[in-house]
């Protein structure tokens, strides 16, 4: 796998989306078609929360199968803020993203420490763990999951209304890869592609790995933070189910879809198999099927994704 | 007396059914260039692996520069002045020739922290100039933006030579370098050595006995995991236990 290197279009085409999605509250409700407001957030959110993951994977190189833990541990730091009283984004979010970092530090120390299946397996393993760990809490409402009693406000501004939580989630998930995208050609960012490349080599660079590896494990964890934060206000709920290794599946089929590696992959990769589930799940209950076929029709045509398709790779 | 740089003691190691190394010991002087030959499978890419800290030994010990590194990673081998290259050429094949190196210009410590998440590396103009300061080191100054991958055999061994460099290393250890190249590129390559022996110390590990006779200032012969001699060319050639090993061929 190459380097990550934007298309030349790139950054007119994402400029000219963003204005599109400016827009799209007002449109939506001029049509009367306010309902696809909460669905627009929540395909941000996990643009967000893939784009996380594909830091970890398409950049960092490692196959986590317990990032779910790192979402959900988010939407939960949410919910106990919000009961707790904090209910100012530009606090409880940044508290959601360190609990969910914090997070990812401890178990990446633990499984950073292994490669290759056992990597696949340990995350997998410490996400579960988590998992049982919040459907037994009782004070955290066990199965149930945590009801927040209301939305934030974000610099005193009530989230209340569908659009303005849409107006965070676009906000939110733009510094995300605004971030990301410097990210990757700094220094960091070449350092964990080339640990993915040859990691040996970068070790007898003088390079700590393990250091660099780690580091860019909890950030993919607290950006997952502050996507399950989002979440848990636009559904009023932090359920466990979003701590399930099944959501770190779909975390990975999103990035697998869109792009591994490619800054755009995460998104490209929510967009496309949120909005395929919802059309077809419209017509038939078996849209699975008709899932299924897409990835292997991905797999086969676009091996490196959807994003591949538009984006260029090289030094 | 010549100061020590590199002391091994009593290495040894086995690998399931093989003595890789048997209470190997060592002493490199700095600014020697000292070759370390052997017939296949003596232990001489095991010993680079366990000097530059890639294996762990059963037992035995690293000093170097009168540090104990036996425990030591890799990458703090790297940070205290050791360099290796690869038998098999290990580069980065999707980037530029200035891009490796300029990568393990960014991996020192004097380069500062890669802990940098914002600015671009392409403005970082002193990488990259002395990135090229490598590159010319090594003759490959035209051949800066070409993709490594696409770089001729000898043009990949020098590359891999301006990478170890580029760490600024006390201590360079060579495993084969002229390995896989036709006559006229290691004629190259064996210059190239002679020039960088005066500035950093050598060991070198190699096939090539007309290349070991012409760079060396000290040989040690491995066999079967053992070192059975050191000392100069003279010395070396006249061992009969090395004689008999060598039955002759090349010596
Ligand atoms: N990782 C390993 N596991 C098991 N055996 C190994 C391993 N590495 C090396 N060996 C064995 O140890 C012995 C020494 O191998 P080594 O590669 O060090 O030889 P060498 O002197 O570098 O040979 P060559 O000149 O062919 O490069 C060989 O018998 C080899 O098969
Ligand atoms: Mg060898």
């Amino acid at each position: 796998m190459a380097f990550y290197q934007p298309a030349r279009y790139q950054k007119p085409v994402a400029g000219a989306l963003l204005l599109a999605l400016l827009a799209l509250p007002p449109a939506l409700a001029a049509l009367g078609h306010e309902f696809y407001i909460g669905f627009a957030t929540r395909l941000l959110i996990f643009a967000l929360a893939a784009s996380s993951l594909n830091l970890v994977l398409g950049f960092g190189g490692m196959f986590s199968l317990g990032h779910a833990a790192f979402f959900g541990a988010g939407a939960y730091a949410a919910a106990i803020c919000m009961r707790a009283g904090i209910s100012e984004a530009l606090l409880a979010l940044p508290l959601a993203m360190l609990v969910a970092g914090a997070l990812a530090l401890l178990v990446g120390a633990i499984s950073l420490r292994t490669r290759g299946v056992y990597f696949i397996m340990i995350t997998l393993a410490f996400a579960q763990m988590a998992y049982y760990l919040f459907i037994s809490a009782r004070a955290w409402g066990g199965d149930d999951g945590l009801p927040l009693p209301g939305r934030m406000t974000l610099a005193g501004l009530s989230l209340g209304s569908d659009s303005a939580l849409f107006y965070a989630a676009l906000g939110c998930l733009a510094l995300a890869v605004v971030f990301l995208g410097r990210l990757a050609g700094a220094r960091f960012g070449r350092t964990i592609q080339a640990i993915r490349e040859n990691e040996t080599r970068m070790e007898a660079l003088g390079y700590p790995v393990f250091r660099y590896r780690l580091v860019c494990f909890a950030l993919g964890g607290a950006l997952a933070g502050l996507a399950g934060a989002l979440l848990a206000n636009l559904t009023g709920l932090a359920s466990p189910n979003l701590l399930q290794w099944t959501q770190s599946g779909t975390l990975l089929v999103m990035v697998i879809i869109g792009g591994v590696g490619y800054l755009y992959g995460g998104v490209v990769g929510a967009v496309v198999l949120l909005s395929l589930e919802e059309v077809l799940s419209g017509f038939t209950q078996h849209w699975p099927i008709g899932l299924g076929l897409l990835l292997l029709a991905i797999v086969l045509f676009a091996p490196r994704g959807v994003a591949a398709l538009f984006g260029k790779a090289g030094g | 007396m010549a100061e020590v740089l590199l002391e091994v003691r009593r290495l040894s190691r086995r690998f399931a059914a093989v003595d890789a190394l048997q209470a190997v010991d060592l002493i490199v002087e700095t600014g020697e260039l000292h070759a370390l030959i052997g017939p296949n499978g003596a232990g001489k890419t095991t010993f680079i692996q366990h000097v530059s800290g890639a294996l762990q030994p059963d037992s035995g010990s690293v000093f170097f520069a009168g540090r104990d590194l036996t425990r030591l990673s890799m990458h703090q081998r790297v940070a205290a002045g050791m360099a290796r290259s690869y038998q098999i050429s290990n580069l980065f094949l999707g980037l530029s020739a200035l891009d490796n190196v300029a990568l393990a210009v960014q991996g020192r410590q004097d380069a500062g922290s890669s802990f940098r998440f914002w600015q671009p590396v392409r403005s970082e103009q002193r990488l990259f100039d002395e990135a090229r300061g490598f590159l010319e080191q090594v003759g490959l100054t035209a051949r800066s933006d070409r993709v490594a991958g696409n770089l001729a055999h000898g043009e990949q061994r020098a590359l891999e030579l301006a990478m170890a460099l580029a760490t600024r290393p006390k201590l360079l250890l060579l495993d084969e370098p002229m390995a896989g190249s036709g006559p006229e590129e290691s004629e190259r390559m064996v210059e190239l050595i002679a020039r960088l022996a005066r500035q950093v110390t050598i060991l070198l590990v190699e096939h090539d006995m007309d290349a070991v006779f012409r760079l060396a200032d000290r040989i040690s012969v491995l066999l079967n995991g053992r070192l059975i001699a050191t000392g100069t060319a003279e010395a070396v050639r006249a061992d009969p236990e090395v004689r008999r090993a060598y039955l002759g061929d090349h010596l």
